[in-house]
């Protein structure tokens, strides 16, 4: 956090100085284990282990927070009978299918409920939800939500055939189709044990769960000392509780994993235990790397999202088309919290997109927007452009070919483009490899044989456009445009405006004149009338009025809505984003606010504004106990004012304000009157955060430990190598090395991970071009322990060539004891490190080889994001080959690992000779 | 010698000034130059100043950018931010130069298929093209149906990836046109 959230990091020290424990858990030493506690060194890829040790030794020693966890969790709710856990089935739960590597997802079910018949809108449903946001819909992350590397997503199955089985069903009940909304469990009644006995409880099965993740299990896995481990677990434990609590931190460290998802879900399990959610200082805080990262989230350029976390409707799903079938995914009516009033969000989204022609008999123009029918994500995408059924591209400050998994991988795609559009800051490697890439330089590409146009469009920097960024606590702030852009350069409003604008022109004319099409009319109807300035310029602010919605009728016609709960079914409101809702309440733009910080209270809610309605702590019922009282005088953040009868405190209150702590809705009550005095997790379809997921994971109902794509060593816990439900993509120009005890492992004996320095900015298009930035960090290097330098011959300062089964590398070696060799499963185990913001270029002060370039594509299965934080390399010292023997020499790794197309790609772990963990034989 | 220097006395050493003034530890007034008295710095004689924010990370750092004679001369921390309370990093304090920067790319650039340089472009043309390319590709590879006969409404032609360095607003458009124009394979740095 220190080196990549460095203004941040200065809320972590002052913590420290009150008193507060700071404990940095990293492969690497860095600058923020410089002024940590304690830095505990840790073997890339192996968190789940590490969660879940901290899991057990809550559990095993009675230290969870019994009145939060009976009241606020599902700890009390009954399982099935038929759940069979991991250790019972060799690495995988029940309901799995080892031809197509998904789950049925029945088992994992509370009790009196399966996962059904297509037929829907029957009860007893559980279908789900959560939309994979790791971070939120099960946990209840008090800090984020619809955080954003994971969107929710999916791996499709089933469905694509045509086959609606019931085994697809819970995979696509969790999938692409759903967007970030929360549990749809059909309504919220579940069968409850509050002794918490009962041994099909979620209590009593987690307790089983994480029986084996032992203080010596996590030595073994993760490479953590047993003194280390435990004074981890002493400091959170004894720093959470009514009058203190932990707040843990993760970056792309996380989510970067074939488990990513998982582990933030582990995070949420310790947090869940320890009472940390919803409550000031505690919460899951997902520290996210640019400017507006959540707020694309949230109004997502993400293909399987509507703005605010509505799905984008899945073919499969809503075959028939109807608005009234969409909705039905999305939540039921007798479930609790607010997303019942997913009509209402939906039906205000299509006003806002197709204003007058939206109207009741025709579903609000809900046919217009176009269907999924399976993965859809980037990686997808550019496996697509290889087989040249994708003609043309837009990059929007975007730098894919340094910046996502697989540089060559996504070079070759652009070269398979017919146009490529690329609006960027600077020329960034992405808009000139056809003249200077690295596949220039091997042969594999020609020039003059690269059949892509290339527009490249200078863009507007922030100081040159009105607008609003979402930072990583969805605070919404604006930015005032200052001058006007220079040259040719222009903001992306001006040009999607435009471009809308002059596609929509020429297809209303048609395309011989002959009047437009039936598919064009979704552009033709679409409301794009927003008004400009002299230089053409879009208002942002008259965008944002829409984002935020109006009234269309009554006596507020014209008037901003002030709260989503304001939006109607009936197409009497619109509202381009449900959750922005009130950043323009009472006709102002909240987003401008701009109290001095030293002028209001620790909350400072007058500065920016937040979504939704401006809280800036998500679940804070849960700071209260079960009858309204603050925890503690010291922890006091929202309460019940029984005298007022309503809820108050230093925050908006993220509850049904006249909602009495002792309130208990009738049997069958759904929606926010459904939620009991003590339902604090208020978008759960049962009110309480999530130990466990019964639905809307597809590669578990619980975190646990597996390895890497790409690992040295066999998983510690079952045979089951990898996550079995990873998505795979076998193809020759995707190769993955073997690992553990496989034949050709020690090929590649090296771990590598990837990370960000201060002074440069993801994939350099804003830090490789600036002289400040490039003279702080002049060149592309890798971090080796002084070990592992003396096993290889590195110098310091010198070169070397890193090796991965797909690509080699060069880089300056810095041998630094910041590195640490760990013991793993009696082996030692070493780590190199690589920042990966280097790209090679003609254009950028600062070139060098993409780290990213290493890595091959294998996906997480709930969010497709793929695994760039860990995988196998071998270490060389001296300059990579060049030209062809570059490629020569990859071969020749991959002959000597003996990779082939199977090679780490098979999801369920054959079992072969190697003994079970669970067994020893 | 320049005459002022000739004129220089012991009485004019810093260190008598640090005895002899309000400044007995020299660390201000005593041992201010005649050099950094001429100066004035720019966030002074700025025409206005502009609240703004960090453009590159998640943190959200205020900022204050200063303007004279319609150019930005500088971009300070913003004290006022209850997130910042005025500090920037590197980044956040270099990004002066991510507005000024001489190298910046500031005309359009063209690269014809099968093209060895870039040529040039005005930007009146560069959007005409890219509109008939889009709705080119569009026609050519619009799906109405899926291969069951499912309304699909759409082309898996167009692809977009970014979002995460733009506005809310600017995402709100792209969203909205994409949808309507069929395009579904829209992405951005959160998938990633
Ligand atoms: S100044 Fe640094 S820490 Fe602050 S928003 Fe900018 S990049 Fe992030």
């Amino acid at each position: 956090m220190a080196e990549c959230h460095p203004v941040g990091f200065q809320w972590v020290m002052e913590a420290k100085a009150r008193g507060a424990t700071v404990i940095h858990v990293d492969p690497r030493f860095t600058r923020t284990s410089a002024v940590a506690d304690r830095h505990v060194a840790i073997r890339a890829g192996s968190d789940i282990a590490f969660l879940g040790g901290i899991v057990n030794h809550i559990l095993s020693t009675d230290s969870y927070f019994r009145e939060y966890v009976v009241a606020y969790t599902n700890a009390a709710t009954i399982l099935r009978d038929d759940f069979v856990d991991v250790d019972d089935l060799d690495g995988v739960f029940s309901g799995y299918d080892p031809e197509s590597g998904t789950y049925d997802t029945a088992t994992w079910q509370y009790r009196g409920r399966t996962s059904v018949s297509a037929a829907a809108g029957e009860e007893e449903q559980i279908r789900n939800s959560g939309g994979a946001d790791g971070d939120t819909g099960q946990g209840g992350d008090s800090q984020q939500h619809g955080h954003g590397s994971d969107q929710g997503g999916g791996r499709h199955s089933g469905g694509e055939d045509g086959s609606q089985d019931e085994a697809s069903q819970g995979a696509r009940g969790a999938g692409h189709e759903l967007g970030g909304h929360g549990a749809n469990l059909g309504h919220g009644q579940v069968d409850r044990d509050e002794t918490l006995q009962d041994p099909h409880c979620v209590f009593q099965v987690l307790k089983r769960h994480y029986a084996r993740y032992t203080p010596e299990m996590v030595q073994e896995v993760c490479g953590v000392p047993p003194e280390d481990f435990l004074a981890v677990c002493r400091a959170v434990v004894e720093n959470s509780g009514r009058e203190r609590t932990t707040a843990w931190v993760y970056s792309v460290g996380w989510t970067h994993h074939t488990v990513g998802v998982q582990y933030i879900r582990g995070a949420a399990v310790i947090q869940l235990l320890l009472g940390n959610m919803g409550r000031p200082g505690g919460g899951i805080l997902a520290l996210r790397g640019h400017a507006s990262i959540q707020g694309s989230t949230d109004i997502p350029t993400l293909f399987n999202l509507l703005p605010g976390y509505l799905p984008m409707p899945m073919v499969q799903e809503h075959g028939s088309d109807s608005l009234a079938d969409y909705v039905a995914t999305i939540a039921s009516p007798q479930q609790k919290g607010f997303w019942t009033a997913a009509d209402a969000y939906t039906v205000s989204l299509l006003k806002a997109y197709w204003g007058d022609a939206a109207q009741p008999d025709n579903d609000f123009c809900y046919r217009y927007i176009p269907k999924l029918t399976g993965d859809h994500g980037t990686y997808q995408t550019v496996m697509d452009m290889l087989d040249d059924t994708v003609e043309g591209y837009f990059l929007l400050g975007q730098n894919p070919a340094v910046g996502s998994a697989h540089g060559r991988m996504q070079r070759l795609a652009m070269s398979h483009l017919k146009w490529l559009v690329v609006r960027d800051l600077n020329l960034i490697e992405s808009a000139t490899f056809w003249k200077d890439g690295p596949e220039i330089h091997t042969g594999e590409l020609r020039t003059e044989d690269i059949g892509t146009e290339v527009f490249f469009l200078p863009a507007a920097s922030h100081v040159e456009k009105d607008g609003t960024f979402t930072q990583t606590q969805r605070l919404l702030q604006w930015h005032h445009k200052a001058v006007e852009p220079p040259g040719d350069c222009r903001s992306d409003l001006h040009f999607f405006f435009h471009l809308g604008r002059m596609m929509r022109e020429r297809l209303a004319r048609g395309e011989d004149g002959s009047g437009p099409l039936e598919r064009d009319r979704p552009l033709l109807d679409l409301v794009w009338d927003y008004p400009v300035d002299e230089h053409g310029e879009p208002s942002a602010d008259a965008v944002l009025r829409e984002i935020n919605g109006v009234h269309l009728s009554g006596d507020k016609a014209g008037q901003p809505l002030s709260s989503y709960t304001e939006m109607k079914p009936d197409g009497s409101t619109s509202g381009g984003c449900w959750i922005y809702t009130g950043v323009y309440a009472d006709g102002v733009n909240q987003s401008q606010r701009r109290k001095p910080g030293q002028d209001q209270s620790w909350v400072a809610p007058e500065w920016g504004w937040a979504w939704p309605s401006n809280r800036r702590t998500l679940y804070n019922r849960a700071s209260a106990d079960p009858q309204g009282r603050p925890w503690s005088e010291r922890k006091a953040y929202v309460w019940w004012d029984a005298e007022k009868r309503t809820w108050t405190g230093h925050d908006v209150p993220d509850f049904p304000l006249d909602t009495a702590p002792d309130y208990r809705p009738e049997p069958g009550v759904g929606g926010p009157k459904g939620l009991a005095g003590d339902d604090p997790f208020i978008m759960q379809g049962d009110g309480k955060g999530w130990l466990y997921a019964p639905t809307g994971l597809l590669d578990g109902p619980m975190p646990t430990h597996y390895e890497p794509q790409e690992s040295p060593v066999s998983n510690g816990l079952y045979r089951q190598q990898a996550n079995p439900t990873r998505q795979v993509f076998p193809r020759p120009d995707n190769p993955s090395g073997p690992s553990g005890d496989e034949p050709g492992a020690q090929v590649f004996p090296y771990v590598f991970t990837t990370y960000r320095l201060t002074e440069h900015h993801t994939a350099g298009g804003m830090s490789r071009w600036l002289p400040y930035l490039s003279e702080l960090q002049p060149a592309f290097f890798c971090e080796v322990s002084p070990a592992l330098a003396a096993e290889r011959g590195l110098e310091n300062g010198g070169w070397a060539t890193i090796v991965s089964a797909r690509t080699a590398i060069e880089a300056r070696v810095l041998v630094t004891e910041r590195m640490v060799p760990l013991r793993v499963n009696g082996r030692t185990v070493h780590q190199v490190g690589l920042p990966y913001h280097w790209g090679v270029g003609s254009d950028a002060l600062t070139t060098g080889d993409s780290a990213n370039d290493l890595f091959g594509v294998t996906l997480d299965p709930n969010v497709h994001i793929q695994e760039t934080k860990v995988a196998t390399c071998d270490v060389r010292a001296g300059r990579r080959p060049t030209g062809a023997d570059l490629l020569a020499l990859v071969a020749e790794y991959q002959r000597r690992a003996g990779i082939t197309l199977a090679t780490g790609n098979q999801q369920r772990t054959p079992v072969g000779d190697q003994p079970s963990p669970l067994t020893g034989s | 010698m320049a005459l002022q220097d000739i004129r220089r006395t012991f009485l004019s050493w810093p260190v008598v000034r640090q005895l002899t003034g309000s400044d007995p530890t020299g660390r201000g007034a005593a041992v201010v130059s005649d050099h950094t008295r001429a100066v004035t710095a720019r966030t002074e004689t700025a025409d206005r100043v502009v609240q703004s924010i960090c453009p590159y990370c998640a943190v959200g750092c205020g900022q204050r950018v200063y303007v004279k004679d319609e150019k930005v001369v500088q971009i300070e921390g913003d004290h006022d931010s209850p997130i910042s309370r005025g500090r920037l990093c590197p980044k956040g304090s270099a990004s002066e130069q991510l507005v000024n920067n001489p190298g910046r790319q500031i005309k359009i650039l063209y690269r014809r298929p099968y093209g060895t340089e870039w040529e040039s472009l005005d930007l009146d043309t560069a959007m005409q093209m890219i509109t008939e390319r889009v709705l080119d590709t569009r026609a050519r590879t619009w799906q109405a149906t899926d291969d069951q006969g499912r309304d699909v409404n759409r082309t898996l032609g167009i692809a977009g990836l970014g979002g995460a360095t733009l506005d809310n607003e600017e995402n709100y458009l792209i969203k909205k046109i994409f949808t309507a124009m069929g395009a579904i394979q829209i992405e951005n740095q959160a998938r990633i």
